[in-house]
C-alpha cells in the first residue's frame, strides 16, 4: 500500500476514483478520519474467484459443529413455541393474558415487534439500492432473509389470535356460503394485504436476487460431480453433489449468466427496487393505523405512521447486526466482505433512526399537553409514572438513549460492545410496543381500568416464535448462498476495469 | 463447409469463445456486434457495465409488463373493494358513504405495489424465457467456470452470418484463449 497524500487521496475521493492501492484505509476496511475517500468494498485483495470459493464454500463445508448445537437449541426452542400454539387451538385464546380492558396483549405486541425488525431486509436492498450505497451488497442477502423470517413469525400472531385459527381464511375476501365480506374500511383489513403483500414482494426480491447465486452452486456442484466420474467414483458418494446439482439446478431455473438476460434482470431489479422503496415506508404505517385509527387516548395520533416507520427500520438494523456479529465471527473469510466499515455504517444508521423515535417520544409528549385533552394527558402520565412505568422506562433508555453511543467511535467500532447494544435495541423495541398495547389498560373510564399480565402460554409462545426464527435462519445459512456473490463481484474494481483501463498497473502519477 | 467429410457429425449448436478478461471481451463485442451478427450472447459471472451497449440490445421491455401489472392491481382493487363495500355488501361504519374512495386508498396501493411485482419478477423470467430445463451450452464443463469467473462468447449457428470455420477464427483473432464447438 502506497502512502499518499491527503489532498490527493481526497481529490480521488471526490473525483469517485478510490481505488485499491490509493485509499488511505486501515487493514480492517475501517477509514481513517477522511469522508472524501471511498474504502474497498471487499478486502483481502480477493479476485472473482476467491469470492466465489469463500461464499459457496460456506454451503458446501462439512456442517459446523456449532451449527449442529445451535440448530439443535433453536428446534428445541421452536417446538416448545409450537406446543404453547398447539395448546391454545385446542383450549381457546383464554389460555392468554388477554381479559378486558387490554384485549390485545402479548400476541400483537410481537406481531408489531416482528413486523418492525422485517424491515430492515427491504431497507437495506431497496432503498439502499437506489441511493447507491454500494455497502450493502454484501449484506442485503442476510438482511432480506431475515426480514422474510421475521414477516413469518410476525404472521403467527394474528393468525393465532383470531381464536378459531381454522377461520382465518375469511380475512381474505374469498367468496363463501354464507356471503359474508371483510370489511374494507377496517385497518385491520388494510393491514391483511400490507403485510401479505409486503412477504410476497420481499420474498420475490429475495429469490430474485439469488438465482444467479444458485446458478452458481448449480454449476460448482456440476463440476464436482463431472470430476468424480472421471475419477470413477460411484454410488453413494456422489449422492450429495447429485441432489445439490438438481436441488440447486431446479431452484436457477436454467439461468445461464446471459447478457441478454441481465440486461432484462438489471432493469427488473433496480424497478423492483423502486416498487419495494415505497412499499416499505407503507407496511408498518398500516401496522400503525390498526391503533391510529381508533379513538383510544394514546393511540388517536397522527405522529404513529413516520414514528412506526423510523422505529422499525431501528429495531431491523439491530436484528440484522445481532445476527450478522456472530455470523461475521463464525464464517470464514465473511469479515472481508462485512467490513468493519459496513458494520459501522450500519451504527449510523441505528443512531439516526433512534434518535427520530425519541424525537417522536418527546413530540408525543409535547401534543399531549399542548393539545389539552384530559384523557390524553393521563394517559401520557401513567406511561410515565402508572403501573407499566417500568416498561416505559426500559424503552426509552433501550431505544433513545442506548444509541447515542454510536456517536463516539469506539463504540461504533468495538464489535462485542455494538452486539450488546443491538440486544439492548432489539429489547428496548419490544418494551415500545408493549407500552403502546398496554395503553388499553387505561382509557376514559377509571372504573373501566385493569392491569394486564401475561401467562406462561404468552411468554411460551413468545420465545418459541424467536425459535421458529433461529431455526428458519440456521437452515439459510446452511444450504442458501449467504451473500449475494454476483452483486458482491460487481462492486469490485476487476468489473469496471474495462471502463478505465489505464488504471490497472499505473502509479499516482496521475 | 461445403465438402464434409462422410462421417455424419452431430447437429452444432454454435461455438463459444473463451476470453481472458472483461477488457478483452469487450472489445470483441464491439467488434462482434459490428460484425453483423445477431443471434450471439456474451455470459458474464456479473451484469458487464455497459455490455448492453456493447452487444447493441435494446432497453429491456419489462417496463410495460410493470405497467402492466400495476394497471390491473389498481383497477382491481378499485373494482374489488367498491364492488364488495358499495354492492355486494354494504356495511355501515360510522355512518361513512359506503364507496368512499379514502378507506380503499391503502388497498390500492398495496395490490398495485404487488401485482406490479409479479409482473417484474414472472415478466423478467419470461423475457429471459426462463425457466429452461435443458441448454446445449450447459453441457460444457468449460461453460460452467462462468459463474465464477470465466467469460464467454457464444455465436448461434443459426445466425445467417456463421460459418463453421470462418466464425471460430474471427474470435480467435479478437482474443479468445479457447474456442469450442457446441453441439446441440
Amino acid at each position: 500500500m502506497t502512502t499518499l497524500h491527503p489532498d490527493e487521496a481526497a481529490a480521488w475521493g471526490l473525483a469517485g476514483k478510490g481505488r485499491r492501492g490509493h485509499d488511505p484505509s486501515n487493514p480492517d476496511g475501517t477509514l481513517i478520519n477522511d469522508q472524501s475517500v471511498r474504502p474497498e468494498l471487499v478486502l483481502g485483495d480477493r479476485d472473482f474467484h476467491s469470492v466465489t470459493e469463500t461464499i459457496c464454500g460456506w454451503n458446501e463445508a462439512k456442517t459446523p459443529k456449532w451449527w449442529l448445537g445451535a440448530f439443535g437449541l433453536s428446534t428445541s426452542i421452536a417446538g416448545l413455541g409450537t406446543l404453547m400454539i398447539v395448546y391454545l387451538i385446542i383450549t381457546g385464546v383464554g389460555v392468554w393474558g388477554l381479559q378486558n380492558p387490554v384485549a390485545w396483549g402479548w400476541a400483537i405486541v410481537n406481531f408489531v415487534w416482528w413486523v418492525g425488525i422485517g424491515h430492515a431486509g427491504t431497507l437495506i436492498s431497496a432503498i439502499l439500492c437506489l441511493f447507491k450505497q454500494k455497502w450493502r451488497t454484501s449484506i442485503n442477502r442476510f438482511a432480506e432473509a431475515m426480514t422474510i423470517f421475521a414477516v413469518i413469525c410476525a404472521g403467527t400472531f394474528p393468525g393465532i389470535h383470531v381464536g378459531r385459527v381454522w377461520m382465518a381464511w375469511m380475512l381474505f375476501p374469498i367468496p363463501n356460503s354464507n356471503w359474508i365480506w371483510p370489511n374494507f374500511r377496517s385497518p385491520l383489513l388494510w393491514d391483511v394485504f400490507a403485510v401479505g403483500t409486503y412477504f410476497t414482494v420481499s420474498l420475490l426480491f429475495w429469490y430474485m436476487g439469488m438465482i444467479p447465486d444458485l446458478a452458481s452452486l448449480r454449476d460448482r456442484a456440476t463440476i464436482r460431480l463431472i470430476d468424480k466420474m472421471e475419477r470413477g467414483v460411484q454410488g453413494t458418494a456422489l449422492l450429495f453433489d447429485k441432489i445439490a446439482a438438481y436441488a440447486y439446478g431446479f431452484l436457477s431455473m436454467g439461468w445461464r449468466f446471459s447478457t441478454r438476460h441481465w440486461n432484462n434482470y438489471e432493469k427488473t431489479y433496480l424497478m423492483l427496487a423502486g416498487l419495494a422503496t415505497p412499499l416499505v415506508l407503507s407496511v408498518h404505517s398500516v401496522v400503525s393505523f390498526d391503533f391510529a385509527v381508533s379513538i383510544v387516548p394514546g393511540w388517536h395520533t397522527t405522529i404513529f405512521p413516520p414514528y412506526f416507520v423510523a422505529g422499525a427500520i431501528f429495531s431491523g438494523f439491530a436484528m440484522v447486526l445481532t445476527l450478522l456479529i456472530p455470523a461475521r465471527a463464525l464464517f470464514p473469510g465473511m469479515k472481508d466482505f462485512v467490513t468493519a466499515r459496513t458494520v459501522e455504517n450500519m451504527c449510523k444508521i441505528i443512531t439516526v433512526t433512534g434518535t427520530m423515535v425519541g424525537f417522536a417520544y418527546i413530540t408525543e409528549f409535547f401534543i399531549a399537553w399542548y393539545g389539552a385533552n384530559p384523557f390524553e394527558q393521563q394517559t401520557f402520565i401513567r406511561r410515565m409514572f402508572g403501573p407499566y412505568w417500568w416498561a416505559y422506562w426500559a424503552m426509552f433508555t433501550c431505544n433513545v438513549v442506548s444509541p447515542q453511543v454510536f456517536w463516539f467511535k469506539w463504540c461504533r467500532t468495538n464489535i462485542p460492545f455494538i452486539f450488546l447494544i443491538t440486544i439492548v435495541v432489539n429489547i428496548g423495541m419490544w418494551f415500545e410496543r408493549f407500552v403502546i398495547v398496554s395503553t388499553l389498560s387505561s382509557d376514559f373510564m377509571p372504573s373501566a381500568w385493569g392491569y394486564y399480565s401475561p401467562t406462561f402460554v404468552d411468554i411460551g409462545t413468545f420465545i418459541g416464535s424467536l425459535g421458529i426464527f433461529m431455526t428458519l435462519f440456521l437452515l439459510f445459512c446452511r444450504f442458501l448462498p449467504m451473500l449475494a456473490i454476483s452483486e458482491v463481484k460487481n462492486v469490485m474494481h476487476q468489473a469496471h476495469e474495462h471502463l478505465h483501463p489505464h488504471d490497472d498497473h499505473h502509479g499516482e502519477g496521475h | 463447409m461445403a465438402h464434409a467429410e462422410a462421417i455424419p457429425t452431430p447437429p452444432v449448436w454454435g461455438v463459444m469463445a473463451e476470453f481472458p478478461d472483461i477488457t478483452s471481451i469487450y472489445k470483441a463485442a464491439h467488434e462482434v456486434r459490428d460484425a453483423g451478427f445477431t443471434k450471439w450472447d456474451v455470459y458474464s459471472p456479473v451484469p458487464i457495465h455497459g455490455m448492453s451497449e456493447a452487444m447493441g440490445l435494446k432497453l429491456s421491455r419489462i417496463t410495460f409488463i410493470i405497467g402492466a401489472g400495476a394497471t390491473t392491481g389498481v383497477l382491481g382493487a378499485i373494482a374489488l373493494q367498491i364492488g364488495i363495500s358499495a354492492y355486494e355488501y354494504q356495511t355501515v361504519v360510522g355512518g361513512k358513504p359506503f364507496a368512499a374512495w379514502e378507506p380503499f386508498t391503502p388497498i390500492i396501493f398495496e395490490l398495485g405495489v404487488l401485482l406490479s411485482a409479479f409482473g417484474a419478477v414472472f415478466g423478467m423470467l419470461a423475457l429471459n424465457k426462463l425457466p429452461m430445463l435443458y441448454h446445449p451450452l450447459h453441457k460444457k464443463e468449460r461453460f460452467l467456470r462462468v459463474s465464477d469467473d470465466r467469460f464467454v462468447l457464444a455465436i448461434e449457428a443459426d445466425d445467417p452470418n456463421y460459418d463453421a470455420s470462418a466464425t471460430g477464427a474471427m474470435l480467435k483473432k479478437l482474443g479468445a484463449t479457447h474456442v469450442d464447438v457446441v453441439e446441440a
